[in-house]
């Protein structure tokens, strides 16, 4: 068990760090921008003792150094910084009067996110399994062929292509779910629910076929083992071997991509909130790239890439713990 | 709702019905005794989707315009999967009599799908090569005396033109002529794009695998530290600072775009490509070829590239996919490929409101799913081969 144990810790600091680095790199990346904010906000007629009060309320005139373990600092204590666009800048309005800081702005979003993916969660990862499931029982038929078809085009076609397909079957010419996913706070849940629908449906399709696929190929994998036989020759049905003896054999497998492409559904919801205007993270993430709002681009990135490492590490975790080898040595 | 699950209960009955009835009229055969009741089911619900896809044809060419308007879309998908599965049987056919003996024996093993992907890609190709010949009007060309958001379908009655089969767009410019000229750009940037990841990530890769030490160390960890953010996010952060220095360096934001995804994507060709390298550096040949002196430019490109070769080829496929749906995202959000420049992604966009009057006027959908739809069928293609590739080449029948 202590094998396991420090493989784990291992990782956990390996993950750790890797996010502190990532962090570093956006933070440069992100002070790679020419000129100074302060100059591009207030114009090309800006005094510069205005320009320099803005930059001392930013921080701007610190060297980068500081700046970035003033940061860090900041993220781990929960402040993301001030958006820029929100900034109510308190060397003109006297007081500093409450302006919207960027852990207010996402965390609504942050949540709306979450429950999206949450939902597309419970009914991708049954749903794939079961086709995964069926394609293996009924393997090199047309049921296998189709789906195979069908998960390869769906996974391959861009988002926004599938979120206008089914706006136009499931929205436009059969009214059954809204196309606009305008969700506010206090909405009834099951409201919240059919409004994020489709967008959830949408992403259903781009993650299934991954997780289709990878369990159909573990249970084939494990179809030749000798036990496998020794239940089909005990007379049990076909289904039976598979879900009782075959599944949770190839389960470590299907946990794993299961979690790789929850990660995915992380980038794949950028474009899928802007189809829908769904308000999440990804949304304003978008609309912040486009204005420059660099504390909230920043903010968001350094989220959406703490998700994807943790989702990783969690599938690496998962993985070890679910080979007998490791955790029982000899 | 109701009469969907009332079908589906429906059918279970059937499904048992069809099985009982199998085995009196059979006889009681093997095939018939032996079948899980899941079979019959599926056997019933298979015939049962054929048959409602066929009333739904025929819904879709009904004199009741308001009728056929709902089942244009899935009329004209049903008549396109007929025609590309001909198009992609004949091509089949027509490969395995014409040309020498080794294209007409690789024709001869080749599934449906991998020849339509191949037949698919030969089409998009000629396509980007001859646009200027092809389309009937320049991409930027806004013709004078024309109207705005022409409707497509060419039915003056419901404001179309019969001079732009599939209209024009909000200001004026023939959108089939932009869709042709996407090919050029769109498939063109993304090839491109794939081809500068595959130099830096190959070179990188192999090196790392001949040299070792502590420039792999190095390249490997700074690898690892970038495809540690999603590559979509990473992109648009990029592109946010790029959108910034592109103007003040004078430089075109799609060559900075092209750099961008080149780089992030040449993490993932790294990867593959050390990992094929250093399974080859300790062959003995390469062994002998050290010791014959031979300097480190030989080693990779006479020695490791040629026994590289097949998995970087099926490897460029895949990624060549990934660049081009993240140039396609990245243009749909607005910050890929710049206008006047025609690209789907960017098509899309900016039709993509349309789709809501598809009950009404079905034309004026198809032009945002046009865009969109030909920027899946190329992916749709080019997996459906590259599977073929792999499946071919790891010698599996499964």
């Amino acid at each position: 068990m202590g094998n396991v144990l420090t493989i784990i810790l291992q990782r956990l600091t390996l993950g750790l760090l890797t996010l502190l680095i990532v962090s570093i790199v956006i933070f440069v990346a992100v002070n790679l921008l020419p000129g100074d904010f302060a100059q591009s906000i207030l114009g090309q007629g800006a005094t510069p003792e205005a320009v320099a009060s803005i930059r001392e309320d930013l921080g701007l005139d610190q060297p980068m150094v500081t700046r970035y373990f003033d940061w860090l600092g900041g993220v781990l204590r929960g402040d993301l910084g001030t958006s820029f666009a929100q900034a109510n800048f308190a060397s003109f309005t006297g007081t500093d009067s409450g302006a919207t800081t960027v852990a207010q702005q996402i965390a609504p979003r942050f949540a709306n996110t979450m429950f999206l993916a949450m939902i597309t969660a419970i009914i991708a990862v049954p749903f794939s399994i079961f086709l995964g499931v069926l394609a293996a029982l009924y393997r090199n038929t047309v049921f296998d062929r189709a789906t195979n078809i069908f998960t390869l085009s769906s996974i391959s076609s861009p988002e926004f292509f599938l979120a206008y397909i089914l706006i136009l079957f499931l929205a436009v010419l059969n009214p059954i779910f809204p196309s606009l996913s305008n969700i506010f706070e206090g909405m009834p849940f099951g409201e919240r629910v059919e409004k994020s629908m489709l967008p959830a449906l949408t992403l259903t399709l781009v993650v299934t076929a991954h997780m289709m696929r990878m369990t159909r190929a573990a249970i084939i994998n494990l179809l030749a083992s000798p036990y496998i036989e020794m239940a089909r020759l005990k007379g049990l049905s076909p289904m039976r071997v598979i879900v009782k003896h075959a599944l949770p054999n190839a389960l470590a497998p299907i946990i794993n991509v299961i979690a790789l492409n929850l990660a995915y559904l992380i980038t794949g919801v950028v474009v899928v909130e802007v189809v829908f205007v769904y308000p999440g993270i990804g949304q304003l993430f978008v609309d912040s790239v486009k204005i420059r709002d660099i504390p909230v681009v920043q903010a968001c990135c350094l989220i959406f890439a703490t998700a994807f490492i943790l989702l990783n590490l969690t599938a690496d975790i998962m993985s070890i713990l679910s080979n007998p080898r490791l955790r029982h040595p000899k | 709702m109701i009469w969907f699950v009332a079908a589906l209960v429906g059918m279970a009955a059937v499904a048992w019905g069809f099985r009982f009835a199998g085995q009196a009229v059979t006889g009681n055969a093997p095939k018939f005794r032996d079948m899980p009741y899941g079979v019959a089911y599926g056997y019933v619900l298979g015939v049962a989707v054929l048959a409602w896809l066929v009333w739904a044809y025929t819904q879709g060419r009904s004199p009741d315009q308001a009728i056929a308007n709902k089942f244009f879309f899935l009329r004209i998908a049903i008549e396109g999967f007929i025609i590309f599965a001909i198009a992609a049987w004949l091509f089949r056919l027509l490969g395995r009599s014409v040309g020498t003996s080794g294209t007409k024996k690789l024709f001869r093993s080749m599934p449906l799908t991998a020849s339509f992907g191949i037949l698919t890609i030969l089409i998009y190709a000629i396509f980007a090569l001859f646009a200027g010949v092809i389309a009937p009007y320049g991409q930027e060309q806004i013709i004078p005396g024309v109207a705005a958001n022409v409707i497509p379908g060419g039915d003056p009655t419901l404001g179309g033109n019969p001079d732009f089969p599939l209209g024009t767009d909000q200001i004026g410019r023939d959108i089939l002529s932009r869709l042709i000229y996407g090919a050029q750009n769109t498939v063109g940037i993304a090839f491109a794009t794939t081809v500068l990841a595959f130099l830096l990530g190959g070179t990188f890769g192999f090196l790392a695998a001949t040299l070792g030490g502590w420039l792999d160390q190095l390249l490997s960890r700074t690898v690892d530290v970038l495809m540690a953010i999603p590559s979509l996010i990473f992109a648009l952060l990029l592109m946010t600072i790029a959108s910034v220095w592109a103007p003040e360096l004078g430089i075109p934001l799609t060559v900075f775009m092209v750099v961008i995804i080149a780089v992030i994507d040449s993490t993932r060709v790294y990867r593959l490509a050390r990992a094929v390298g250093q399974n080859i550096v300790v062959m003995d040949y390469i062994e002998a070829a050290k010791l014959r002196g031979e300097g480190l430019g030989y080693l990779v490109f006479k020695e490791i590239l040629p026994n590289a070769t097949a998995p970087l080829l099926a490897e460029f496929g895949l990624r060549f996919c990934f660049v081009f749906l993240t140039i396609a995202a990245l243009s749909f959000l607005g910050v890929g490929i710049q206008p006047p420049l025609a690209d789907w992604g960017t098509m899309v966009r900016d039709l993509g409101g349309f789709v809501n009057f598809a009950q009404f006027a079905p034309m004026a959908a198809t032009a945002p799913l046009l865009a969109a739809g030909a920027i899946a069928l190329l992916t749709v293609a080019v997996n459906f081969v590259v599977d073929w590739m792999l499946q071919k080449s790891s010698g599996l029948k499964e």
